[in-house]
């Protein structure tokens, strides 16, 4: 099975690399580049763990392969925050009102939970709990995610 | 869970995916959002030798309006009818989108893709089946159109043949007043494959006399059920409460529902009745609504 050279952007960074094609573009990100942060969890789209912005839409990452990416802008968990170091806002938001227990699910949320707020800067409680319904926290700790994205995205006086 | 080895292959345009399909023959899946592929190839239910990439091809991401028809091409992914100005023309579809799959999901997964995929409780090939929808195929050779209704054959089973590319689908719009729709899906969660779905349109003059009834469910058997051939006793009445449940009582008992883990067949035909009755019930005080709103 022949191999296929892509080019694409990872936070910002141009990416070359030749991969196979069977390569799922959760495992190039994990395996490939390292970067460990997205998770892989069932592998078949149910669980929303491996959920990346793909040119700014939140996708899952198990359910296309990396040539597939080809030319396209990835940004993953490792991405949001402005500076190594730094929490990104939702991110700060999420330590601030526990909107994690292990931790399995949070980058998907927090990818999830991040494309939300870029296209809905005040999103209600109702569109916050639409927004996460395709991704799974299996501590149930979906209370307090959606707590932190309201503390993220409430007015500020 | 990791996919089969593959050879893939970019399409740059239609008739190269054509002339790719004829040349790798028998062995070969077209990829488009890959939003329920890759979820079967992972599962090596799927094991396709070549896979064939339609997603980067413009002439297939096309939405265009005809007199009486809106074109959509397969390549349209599903999140874009959520609110394209012209899908608004068929107000069904528009309404069914936010079911399918989860926005994740959609930012990906194609119309083409889930009508090729059908998937017996999907959304679309219900909506398709209801409004009666044409669906464009070709081949390197020849180039067919298929009524929705008879495009579907069983659960993941159409007429596409595997060197045919579905190219397009034409969905009909509903000229004049007094039109009203509704779409009802239960599932165990939200984005989960429904337990049963229902949908329907209808048309009444200005009186609330019927004109016509298109309506359906999902989930039932093999492939979505079309109602449409019952109704004609229903034409040109002031439909109530109770025509309402007998007509879809009667249209449930034609399903052949599937008894597993989370209902049994019996559960399911109930389900189904009220979603159905529901559904037209809806679709008839929408359009009646209408009138008043237009005298107004």
């Amino acid at each position: 099975m022949k191999n296929i050279s892509i080019n694409l952007q990872v936070n910002g960074k141009q990416v070359s690399s030749t991969v196979e094609p069977r390569t799922s573009l959760v495992d190039f990100l994990r395996d490939d580049l390292r970067l460990t942060g997205t998770h892989v969890g069932c592998e078949h789209g149910i669980c929303g763990a491996c959920t990346v912005l793909l040119n700014g839409d939140p996708v899952r990452s198990c359910c296309m392969f990396a040539v597939q990416a080809n030319g396209l802008e990835i940004t993953t968990v490792e991405g949001l925050a402005p500076e190594r170091g730094q929490l990104s806002k939702i991110q700060d938001a999420f330590c601030e009102k526990h909107g994690l227990q292990c931790g399995f699910c949070t980058p998907g949320m927090l990818i999830t939970c991040q494309a939300l707020i870029n296209k809905n800067p005040h999103p209600s409680e109702a569109e916050i709990r639409e927004a996460i319904s395709g991704n799974l926290c299996r501590c149930t700790g979906y209370q307090q995610i959606v707590d932190a994205v309201v503390f993220a995205t409430k007015e500020t006086v | 869970m990791k996919a089969a080895p593959f050879d893939y292959h970019l399409a740059e345009n239609l008739s190269h995916t054509k002339n790719l399909l004829k040349e790798y023959g028998e062995d070969v899946k077209l990829i488009a959002g890959g939003q329920s592929l890759v979820p079967m190839m992972a599962m090596r239910l799927a094991k396709p030798s070549h896979l064939i990439d339609i997603a980067r091809i413009d002439e297939l991401q096309q939405i265009s309006s005809f007199e009486e028809s809106i074109r959509i091409g397969a390549g349209v992914k599903q999140c874009v009818l959520e609110n394209h100005a012209l899908t608004s023309q068929i107000p069904l579809l528009s309404a069914v989108v936010p079911w399918i799959g989860h926005h994740q999901t959609r930012n990906r997964g194609t119309v083409g893709g889930s009508l090729a995929h059908a998937d017996p409780s999907a959304e679309l090939p219900l909506i398709a089946v209801i409004l009666q929808a044409k669906i464009q195929c070709e081949n390197l050779d020849t180039q067919r159109i298929i009524s929705a209704k008879d495009f579907f054959l069983g659960p993941m089973w159409t007429t596409l043949d595997v060197q045919e590319c579905l190219t397009h689908i034409d969905w009909p719009i509903w000229q004049g007043h007094g039109i009203g729709h509704a779409f009802e899906e239960t599932s165990i969660r939200q984005g989960d494959f429904a337990m049963a779905s229902a949908a329907s349109q209808l048309q009444v003059d200005a009186s609330g006399k019927l004109i016509r009834l298109h309506c359906g469910v999902g989930g039932m058997g093999g492939t979505p059920y079309s109602f449409e051939d019952m109704t004609s006793s229903l034409i040109g009445q002031t439909l109530s409460k109770d025509m309402i449940l007998e007509f879809s009582e009667q249209a449930i008992q034609q399903t052949e529902p599937a008894s597993d883990l989370h209902a049994n067949a019996a559960y399911r035909r109930n389900l189904a009745k009220t979603l159905l009755s529901r559904t037209i019930e809806q679709s008839l005080a929408m359009a009646n609504n209408s009138f008043q709103h237009h005298l107004r």
